[in-house]
């Protein structure tokens, strides 16, 4: 019963996966048929406009989708199991913004030289706002003890450094505003196949290592008196969730800026429906339905209002904003009935 | 040190963060026994038994389980020896209590946790011997307090640990599941020779439960001994600083 119901979650997350990469590669402001779509995957197509709009444009932004939707998904996952609450995730905690922050820096420091920021370098800054971020975080949790409280130090940390970007953004060269605004309330679009390498690489290395974390992390959710009562080493432990929470949600932000509730809303909606919290499945779940979900959300944002495109965080926050209440309800409830 | 200590304490002090709470202990624990901790609130039982459990660094002195320093044992060796049944265990969504059962064969099972046939095999015989088996299925953030402590209990045992440390392991309990609780850790001594170190908070309990008594007064050892030699008199009246009247009418 328990492997049947995984098995049918598993497929039905991939099917639908499978089906939302289609519809991103066909539908847009020129709706391309499967049929051209697949000629110009496998480099046949005779329409060299229809070749570039799937290969140059959509592929690109559809893999961006799938990769950093993945990554925000487990970076959330991650957060939530360190501070074992649902509601943790980058943004909600100001990771996201801190983020946001130093590549705004990075980016407008090259600019004003006329330098190329290439995503190395925008990767490193990220990361090191992130670590700030959530350092930030941390040292705040040191003093506050109720969850509730950490999560509004967290926002204000957000609003801060989205306060200090905008600033910073102002003062930027004119003609590089419009794409530097754009990115800084999130965005898949400008991303191109060199990126996606990139960001593959790194959110495949991090995945394995959540993978190899899932033993410690299966033992975590009965908490750490628990866990370290049963050979967790909870120092070395709590210090690499954070790290590499870090390292999804800087890549994300790198990238395409930040993207909000992904990373709260996904693992819930994934774990009510695998009726697990088992971590073996959990994580590869959270990938899927992250990498579906974004899909999702970019589709609308391309689509609904074209040609003027939405934000990304606009999209995602209309779905996952619901979730997030209907967690805080649910817990509510069962904090009454006990 | 003597042949017959499981776990020792020399000239032990404990506290948080450097700062002392209690002691100097030098407390023997012997193998195969079941040792009650008393004392009134706030003597330093809790703090002292999650120091031994390694849960909190000791301030000054050493604890160790035979001749080994506990502070230099690996997590992985000191799990496969020692489990704990403490009350701050979280209740995370969507685990069910096997799953919460399995959790003790961590220092045995691999990189990914896989559980072995040998390994489903102790969590079953741990859910059976604790009489839990009919919960394996259900949530483990779903069941009454009593069924929560022995599930944890069943944990502990899957851990096949030499010594289990629990602490006020009865508290939340009704008498029912008071009294099959202690039942149950006076088998495991008697039958499988683990030793039992708890605190209570009802000294008629460790009375019943215990070879042993240690007595906490003022953060020190105060009398250790059976319950023949520390219920002597007096004693336990003038322990928990209640006049000997009112004791005599309530508790014997």
């Amino acid at each position: 019963m328990k492997r049947y119901r995984n098995a049918m979650a598993f497929a039905a997350m991939i099917v639908l996966l499978l089906v939302l990469l289609v519809m991103n590669l066909c539908i847009g402001s020129s709706s391309v048929p499967v049929s051209d779509v697949w000629l110009a995957l496998t480099g046949r197509a005779t329409d060299a406009t229809v070749a570039n709009v799937v290969l140059q444009l959509r592929l690109p932004r559809a893999l961006a989708a799938i990769v950093l939707g993945g990554a925000l998904a487990l970076s959330g996952y991650l957060l939530q199991t360190f501070f074992h609450n649902p509601i943790a995730g980058p943004f909600i905690l100001g990771i996201s913004s801190g983020a946001k922050l130093t590549v705004a820096i990075a980016m407008v420091f090259a600019l004003s030289r006329s330098m190329v920021v290439n995503s190395a370098t925008l990767m490193a800054a990220s990361f090191v706002g992130a670590m700030a971020a959530m350092g930030l975080v941390l040292l705040l949790s040191t003093v506050v003890k109720r969850m509730s409280v950490l999560i509004i130090g967290g926002v204000m940390i957000g609003y801060l450094c989205s306060a200090v970007t905008e600033f910073i953004i102002t003062f930027a060269a004119d003609e590089q505003i419009a794409r530097l605004h754009t990115w800084s309330v999130g965005s898949f679009s400008g991303i191109d196949m060199t990126d996606v390498l990139v960001m593959t690489i790194v959110v495949a290395l991090t995945f394995v290592g959540v993978l190899m974390l899932s033993k410690p992390i299966s033992a975590f959710r009965m908490g750490e008196t628990y866990a370290s009562s049963v050979g967790v080493n909870v120092k070395a432990f709590r210090a690499l969730l954070v790290l590499l929470s870090s390292i999804l949600a800087a890549t994300v932000t790198a990238f395409a800026g930040p993207v909000s509730f992904v990373g709260v809303a996904v693992p819930h909606l994934v774990r009510s429906l695998l009726g697990s919290s088992e971590p073996r499945r959990v994580i590869p779940a959270c990938f899927l339905g992250g990498a579906a979900f974004c899909l999702l959300c970019d589709l609308l944002a391309r689509t609904m209002f074209a040609p003027t495109e939405l934000s990304i965080s606009t999209v995602t926050a209309v779905f996952g904003a619901p979730v997030v209440l209907w967690i805080l309800v649910r817990r509510q409830k069962g904090r009454d009935a006990a | 040190m003597s042949e017959r200590n499981l776990l020792s304490t020399n000239e032990l002090t404990v506290g948080y963060e450097g700062t002392a709470v209690a002691g100097p202990f030098d407390l023997n624990v012997y193998k195969g026994e079941v040792l009650s901790l008393i004392g009134p609130n706030g003597a330093g039982k809790t703090t002292l038994l999650r120091t031994l459990a390694r849960q909190l660094a000791p301030v000054a002195g050493t604890v160790f389980l035979e001749e080994a320093d506990l502070a230099a044992t690996k997590p992985n060796e000191l799990a496969k020896r020692m489990a704990v049944v403490f009350s701050d265990a979280l209740r995370p969504d969507l685990m069910t209590c096997r799953e919460a059962v399995a959790v003790g064969r961590y220092p045995y099972t691999g990189r990914f946790g896989r559980l072995s046939a040998d390994d489903e095999r102790i969590v079953e015989n741990a859910m059976a011997q604790v009489h839990v088996t009919e919960l394996a299925d259900r949530p483990f953030n779903a069941i009454s307090d009593g069924q929560r402590q022995r599930v944890v209990l069943a944990r502990a045992l899957c851990q096949e640990p030499d010594i289990i440390l629990l602490d006020e392991p009865t508290t939340f309990l009704d008498i029912r599941w008071k009294a099959e609780f202690l039942e149950a850790l006076r088998t495991l001594a008697t039958e499988q020779g683990k030793t039992v170190l708890l605190t209570l908070h009802e000294p008629e309990l460790a009375r019943l439960v215990s070879d042993r008594v240690a007595c906490i007064r003022d953060g020190r050892l105060d009398r250790v001994g059976t319950p023949d030699e520390v219920f002597e008199g007096d004693y336990i009246a003038n322990l928990f600083g209640l006049n000997k009247a009112l004791y005599d009418r309530w508790f014997t």
